[in-house]
């Protein structure tokens, strides 16, 4: 599916398109059905969030190999812009919000991604931390941003597409599985084409691609205007399918490292492995909660349950990048080869 | 293929500085440089006009000079060797043609138009393709699409077009890959099309570099070392693919080699440097009986893994 | 305009802002010895940071004697140094700078939880039993404790200095960042070396932990002074002790400055970014920072 995990395999598997389709259909045919609320506010609907936010890193940090330390700036860009498009364009549908909003974060993107053409390594990731910081300073300081709320926090607008209203929780899952879809089909077209070579070209050796004559300034500001557009509607889905309410304060430090992580967990330069590595990111706080208070009963409580969080999550990072530098895609694919094989041999 | 006319953007011109954009032979030494004043301008008066000329070429790095006033000619269709023990600036010549470094005297002629330092970003445009004496093949990509990059300059289609597929980007999508198969094909590399780069053995990374080179069908192609690290099966293997693509492709060929056994046959003229000075250039076989030049290679024996050539 | 500008005042704000660009010095430099060994950007220094400083006030709060809390907590700080070492940063030897970065950004989570987990999370005061009075020197008003933490600050780098000279192992430590594989092939024992840095990185942990407690209270935040060394970096170069000197001391004193006078217009609180700004439009002009190493492209 992706330029580092091709199958090497040649089992005789079903064409590549057959699984993201069936898995389509589920989720739109059969997890509405079935699905309670407490899956789609608790789960389905951070993750399909966080999962855009990671493939929108992963064209950045994943395939064009600049490392972003300010995803969450981008996602507050993303979700503030379309608050107020929707508030004082009049007359502007949702989906022109949205789509004006991943703009706005685009070309926040380009500016905070000038120093690329400088910087490269450390110095670019501690310079991407200007953008986290100055953004969410702008949107704490400025009330306008906030039409005047106190302390920046914005309530999401009714959510409905030519009238028909996505305002429960299954309408608001559709919704946001529907621009996660097509977002993630177009990232997928991007990656493959001579862009996305483009782009883990100038990753793998800038010397070669600026010599082969690949338009290397022109490409690394392309990914961070396409990476940010991508975060920035993410940044809307957390905001207004998700949460509903959130202030400038939700898109801190720690939501940019916890997408860094996503990409790191599920597999770098690869589609999938952002929604890997947010299933895992959203999941494993339950179940970490779950096993906690059946283990230790209430001297679990809140404050441990927080501090055990941090510590497991920066022991799984350390841990894939020792053991499993490709991610829980690699594992997944090794898992389902041994499978195939096993299956076939007998 | 004639040269294509152009302008500098602002960007260019601050990040490479041509001087002079005259055409054709012979053409002054620019005036803003002084220490280029004086020295012999088109050396090869005489010969059919050389695709490739150095005039003084000059380059230190802290005090450690690499490059001492180097002159070179290269003749349309050539396959121009430069040899010389380690340290003796060879691929420190082949970065300033490829204007990765920028000299700090003398200048390069490449076509009739003089460059302080060639510029790297239009080198594709101007007809020039490398390879590189460390394996720079992108790692991450198909061995198809590592080939296929090389036509990247060529592309014209945007990103959204190609997201979208609609406009040129089909056509060119199609043609991009149709020729990287051909010059896979060409250089027996149809097996591993779509292995990933970097899981190929040194060899075979080695010509695949080679296939990126060539699938741009540039007029000068500059060598770096590739050769380095072969066994002698597969170095005369190379050498056969090198000049199987400058007959086919019609391409005037810049060969850095540290093994001067393989190049004698392969090479129509030979340039041996020596702690960055040009100590000979002449026919293999008048380099093979010259004094200095195995006094310098005796010097070194010991560098000279094969102990092969002169 | 120019007749009304209050000198004084101006010294006053200068020399406030260049005393707490040493307390940033402070924290930088002990990623810059960690980063000229081995090439990493340790984002745990300020986890690390968090640690020593919650740990020695612990030990205190219980009774333990200052000294002998001192030398305990010292005394973690390099089993701690020596164990990220081991686990952490020796299987991935020879991965790209970026992969080690992340990794130890990992490791500041584990920390962090590590350390709230064993203390608890309630803000501890630290008292190193400065008096904070101003003095008053040359008609300027001037903080004694600010004062106090550049003499320890320079009294650490002094320290380190002579260790990095005179001290076989300090040689070693030059030499591996100079050249790491000629470092190894003349058999210098680079474990050791890596060892005894994470070691010196875990002491200036304890400094600047002490020093930044002290004047903000022990408690979470601390470790996000981590955050206010990367623009001193990025300044000075990740590779110079005297950048992290001299870019701290930029960053302190512009910061206060622009804080003072200019940060109305922005509406205030611009301290959060505005040393970024000051690095990234330096990096722009300068991209090897301070005294940061240019590195010839070889290929």
């Amino acid at each position: 599916m992706t330029a580092i995990t091709s199958d090497f395999f040649s089992a005789p598997v079903l064409p590549k398109w057959v699984a993201p389709v069936l898995l389509l259909a589920f989720a739109y045919g059969v997890v509405p059905l079935i699905g309670s609320s407490y899956l789609f506010e608790a789960i389905l609907l951070p993750f399909l969030a966080l999962s855009l936010a990671g493939v929108g890193l992963n064209i950045l940090t994943g395939y064009a190999g600049q490392v972003s330390l300010g995803s969450a700036a981008f996602m507050a860009a993303g979700a503030f812009a379309a608050y107020n498009f929707d508030l004082r364009v009049e007359g502007l549908p949702l989906i022109g919000s949205i789509f004006l909003a991943g703009i706005v974060a685009a070309a926040i993107g380009i500016v905070f991604g000038l120093p690329s053409l400088r910087l490269k390594g450390f110095y670019l990731a501690v310079s991407t931390l200007a953008a986290q910081f100055f953004v969410q300073w702008a949107l704490t300081k400025f009330s306008w941003f906030s039409n005047n709320s106190a302390s920046g926090v914005i309530d999401a607008p009714r959510l409905s597409i030519s009238g028909f209203a996505l305002d429960g929780a299954i309408g608001r899952y559709l919704f946001a599985l529907t621009i996660v879809t097509v977002l993630t089909f177009l990232a997928h077209r991007l990656v493959t084409s001579q862009t996305g070579r483009n782009f883990i070209a100038i990753r793998d050796n800038e010397t070669a691609a600026r010599i082969i004559g690949i338009p290397v300034l022109k490409t690394k500001l392309l990914a961070f205007a396409i990476s940010s557009f991508i975060i920035g509607v993410a940044g809307v889905i957390w905001a207004f399918a998700y949460l509903r309410t959130v202030e400038p304060d939700g898109f801190d430090l720690d939501r940019s490292f916890q997408i860094l992580f996503i990409i790191i967990i599920g597999g770098l330069a690869s589609i999938r492995g952002a929604f890997f590595g947010a299933a895992l990111i959203v999941v494993f706080p339950l179940g970490l909660s779950r096993l906690g208070g059946f283990l230790l009963g209430d001297l679990f409580d809140s404050g441990v349950l927080d501090m055990s969080q941090r510590i497991v999550l920066g022991a799984l990072i350390i841990l894939f990048l020792i053991l499993e530098p490709d991610g829980l895609v690699a594992l997944w694919d090794r898992i389902r080869r041994r499978l195939l094989f096993a299956w076939q041999s007998t | 293929m004639p040269l294509p006319s152009y302008t500098l953007g602002v960007m260019e011109a601050s990040a490479y500085a041509p001087e002079v954009f005259a055409r054709g032979l012979p053409s002054s030494p620019p005036e803003q440089q002084p220490e280029a004043n004086g020295e012999p301008i088109g050396s090869v008066a005489g010969v059919a006009s050389p695709l490739l000329s150095l005039q003084g070429i000059g380059l230190s790095f802290g005090g450690v000079v690499a490059l001492a006033d180097i002159d070179l000619s290269v003749r349309p269709g050539e396959i121009r060797t430069i040899i010389g023990p380690n340290g003796a600036g060879k691929s420190s010549l082949i970065n300033v043609i490829s204007g990765v470094y920028r000299p700090d005297r003398g200048h390069v002629q490449l076509d009739g138009v003089v460059y302080a330092q060639v510029p790297t970003q239009r080198l594709a445009q101007l007809g020039v393709a490398r390879t590189f004496q460390n394996l720079a093949l992108f790692k991450g990509l198909s061995v198809l699409d590592n080939v296929a990059s090389g036509l990247a300059y060529k592309v014209r289609s945007n990103f959204a077009g190609q997201v979208l597929g609609i406009g040129r980007s089909r056509g060119e999508q199609r043609d991009s890959l149709s020729r990287a198969e051909q010059i896979l094909e060409f250089l027996d590399l149809t097996a591993v099309r779509d292995r990933l780069a970097g899981t190929l053995p040194y060899g075979l990374q080695k010509r695949v570099e080679l296939a990126r080179a060539l699938v741009a069908e540039p007029r000068l192609l500059l060598l770096d070392e590739p050769m380095a690290g072969m066994t002698a099966g597969e170095k005369s293997e190379m050498a056969t693919f090198v000049r199987a693509a400058r007959d086919r492709f019609a391409t005037t060929v810049v060969l850095i080699e540290h093994d001067v056994g393989v190049v004698m046959g392969l090479s129509d003229r030979i340039a041996v440097l020596d702690y960055g000075r040009k100590i000979a250039d002449a026919t293999p076989d008048e380099v093979r009986n010259d004094q200095r030049v195995i006094d310098a290679y005796l010097g070194v024996a010991s560098d000279n893994e094969d102990g092969a050539g002169i | 305009m120019i007749a009304d500008f209050d000198y004084q005042f101006f010294i006053e704000v200068l020399v406030g802002g260049l005393l707490s660009g040493v307390m940033y010095s402070l924290v930088a430099i002990g990623f810059v010895l960690i980063y000229k060994t081995s090439g990493v950007l340790n984002f745990a220094q300020g986890a690390m940071l968090l640690f020593a400083a919650l740990t020695f006030v612990s030990l205190v709060e219980r009774g333990i004697p200052f000294a002998l809390a001192l030398v305990i907590t010292f005394a973690i700080m390099v089993a701690m140094g020596v164990a990220i070492e081991r686990t952490v940063l020796r299987p991935l030897t020879n991965k790209p700078p970026i992969t080690l970065f992340m990794a130890t950004l990992g490791l500041s989570y584990i920390i962090e939880g590590a350390a709230q987990l064993i203390w608890g999370t309630q803000v501890h005061g630290l008292d190193l039993g400065i008096e904070d009075v101003p003095l008053e020197i040359g008609g300027v008003l001037i903080s004694q404790f600010d004062i106090f933490a550049a003499v320890v600050a320079a009294g650490m780098v002094l320290l380190l200095s002579l260790f990095f000279r005179y001290t076989r192992i300090g040689l070693s430590f030059r030499a591996v960042a100079d050249d790491q594989f000629a470092a190894l092939a003349v058999g210098l024992r680079l474990p050791l070396i890596w060892a005894t840095v994470w070691a010196a990185a875990g002491l200036v942990a304890l400094v600047a932990g002490l020093l930044w407690g002290a004047r903000l209270g022990v408690q979470f935040s601390l470790s996000l002074v981590v955050l206010k060394a990367l623009p001193v970096l990025v300044l000075g170069g990740f590779d110079s002790i005297l950048g992290a000197i001299v870019g701290g001391l930029l960053i302190g004193a512009s910061e206060k400055l622009a804080e003072v006078y200019i940060g109305d217009y922005f509406g205030g609180g611009i301290e959060s970014w505005f040393a970024y700004v000051v690095a990234l439009v330096f990096l722009l002009i300068r991209p090897s920072g301070l005294f940061g190493q240019k590195l010839v492209e070889r290929i």
